[in-house]
């Protein structure tokens, strides 16, 4: 084969691996970089809030994704390393008054340790048996988090209420902007690290564990250490989400760490796109405005509306937001280059 | 020449039924040796002993000169031995591409913390892998398909990413278990051929288990007979074919 044409063979091959990123979809992300920094200049304080939110939850669902949609491993106990991440950083600073942003790093390693050591179990698992025990892990957390005895740091029922950091170097920002865009720093940073250990040697044996687990291990994959690790980064991914969510929202209560919290990232993964690193920033966008435009729609039947919002998604977009956006401009070029 | 491979008296039990009763024979470095057999002969349970999915329950297998027993089955790879399956085990999601990049797994050591910030020996190591893969797909022809994921490619060409995916790892000993499966005769031929070439120019050997007399005939030195879970023959092809044991297994028991 000729270097010119061999070249071109590769680009496309590394192209179609994600390994490469073709102009089009580094526009693509120079341009929501760019709507990122400018929506806090044009909305409220209060939808600021709301986009910082739309931020976390973005990095849960990649946690999530690295997991499931990754690495095949199912997960409805997310809700429990969100819960981890947001206590750390809220004990850290309620009690030891230590800055917001140390609570992160902390909060990543603890929920790092955390679901590794829950996937060493996990490991016996596969499928439905897995969901059922990640389903008792979040069953299980707002109960321990009330418990008589830890309720001297974890706040009981009441939790722990925390300040809002305020803008640092003296910036003229109000908090709620600056909250925003630490956390959109935070967020592109361990999008980028995402990206890079999912497109390399790591993140091909991941999907090589999802795709067919016994053919891992012949290629000398070792699946349990690669399977529990990836619980691990699942988890810190998460963890951090939770802390920043703490952060943002500015308290923490057992209460708000329910299953049904797993279930609201799961959706956002599901509709965003399973296995999708674009997918993810949907998934936070869903998991946020949806049950907003439900209630607009309905104040009497909110989650009817959510249900059947739900419905209609999977119906129209069975590969997620991103599937969707994917398969338009698929379909758009294909029809360009029949003209 | 000196054994790659020694399987020394192997038994394997499931819970009463002798799938293996004491079977022993060698492979000799840089060879074809066919293992046959009729169905329920004790091929694939032998062939799972090799690649460490089951245990066997007496008995001891030697690669190189040291047992395997205690060994990981993920740490196979990293030895020398690679296989392929018989009903293709492919990562159907992944690109044909990345099918033998990870083929290439255990030829590098990088961690997920320097994965994730793609450190400077990462890259090189990624770098090292494409074009070892890129080689690959070349020697055996998959470079045309190598961007497409491997679901929904024919099923002689998924046989082909498979070979390539279990050569990224540069074995020593390469299992191919039922490799005829599922190809018609001029396919069969094909694919005696081609692994002959492949031991020729990558010296290394062949454990070729197959249900098919006759690419096993055309293709090894070297010829074991299973029936019924026990050794009834060894030797090269024609004496093997003119053993009346083996006739009487084949052709007595079946067609």
């Amino acid at each position: 084969m000729d270097a010119q044409l061999g070249a071109k063979v590769r680009e496309i091959a590394a192209l179609a691996s994600g390994a490469k990123l073709s102009r089009l979809q580094w526009i693509g992300i120079a341009v929501a970089i760019a709507v990122g920094l400018i929506v806090p200049l044009l909305v409220s304080d209060y939808r600021t809030f709301q986009f910082t939110l739309v931020l976390v939850y973005a990095m849960a669902v990649l946690g999530l994704n690295i997991l499931t949609g990754f690495n095949g491993q199912f997960s409805l106990g997310h809700s429990a390393f969100f819960a981890i991440g947001a206590y750390t950083a809220a004990i850290m600073m309620d009690h030891w008054e230590i800055a917001y942003y140390w609570t992160l790093p902390a909060a990543g390693v603890v929920c790092l340790i955390a679901g590794f050591l829950f996937g060493l179990p996990a490991l016996r698992l596969e499928g439905l048996y897995l969901a059922l025990a990640t389903f008792a892990l979040s069953i299980a957390t707002p109960p321990l988090l009330k418990y008589d005895h830890l309720s001297e740091w974890t706040g009981g029922v009441q939790g722990v209420v925390i300040t809002k950091p305020d803008a640092p170097f003296g910036l003229q920002i109000s908090q709620d902007n600056w909250l925003y865009y630490f956390t959109f720093v935070v967020l592109l940073v361990l999008y980028f690290c995402a990206w890079n250990l999912l497109r390399g040697r790591t993140g091909r044996a991941l999907k090589a564990i999802r795709d067919n687990p016994i053919a891992a291990q012949a290629m000398g994959i070792n699946t349990a250490l690669y399977k529990s690790l990836t619980f691990g980064v699942s988890a810190l991914y998460t963890g951090v989400a939770g802390a920043l969510g703490a952060i943002a929202i500015q308290f923490v209560a057992p209460d708000s760490f329910t299953f049904f919290l797993s279930v609201a990232i799961l959706v956002g993964m599901v509709i965003g796109g399973i296995g999708s690193i674009p997918g993810s920033i949907f998934g936070g966008i869903v998991i946020v405005f949806v049950p907003n435009v439900a209630e607009q729609i309905s104040k009497a039947a909110p989650w009817a509306v959510y249900g059947t919002l739900l419905i209609l998604c999977m119906y129209f977009m069975p590969l997620g937001i991103w599937g969707f956006i994917r398969m338009g401009y698929a379909r758009l070029t294909r029809r360009r280059k029949a003209d | 020449m000196s054994s790659i491979l020694e399987v020394r008296d192997v038994s394997v039990n499931f819970g009463g039924i002798v799938a293996l009763d004491g079977v022993s024979f060698d492979v000799p470095r840089g060879g074809i040796l066919g293992l046959i057999g009729p169905n329920g002969a004790g091929k694939t349970t032998l062939f799972n002993c090799l690649s460490r999915l089951y245990v066997p329950s007496s008995g001891d297998i030697l690669f190189d000169g040291k047992s395997i027993l205690s060994t990981s089955p993920y740490r196979m790879a990293r030895l020398g031995i690679g296989r392929t399956f018989q009903n293709l085990a492919l990562f159907s999601r992944l690109t044909v591409l990345d099918n033998v990049k990870v083929g290439a797994h255990c030829s590098s050591h990088t961690d997920f913390l320097s994965n994730a910030l793609r450190l400077p020996w990462v890259k090189r190591d990624e770098r090292r892998m494409e074009d070892k893969a890129w080689a690959l797909l070349e020697y055996l022809e998959l470079t045309d398909v190598a961007h497409l994921p491997t679901a929904g490619l024919p099923f002689g060409t998924q046989k082909r990413v498979e070979l390539a995916r279990a050569l990224a790892a540069d074995p020593k000993l390469l299992l191919l278990d039922e490799p005829a499966g599922g190809l018609n005769h001029e396919e069969v031929e094909e694919l005696g051929k081609l692994f002959r070439k492949i031991r020729d120019d990558r010296q290394l050997t062949v454990l070729l288990v197959e249900h098919h007399m006759s690419l096993v005939m055309a293709i090894s030195e070297q010829v074991v007979v299973l029936n019924f879970g026990r050794k009834i023959a060894e030797g090269t092809p024609a004496q093997v074919r003119a053993d009346p044991e083996v006739v009487h297994a084949y052709l007595g028991t079946k067609h």
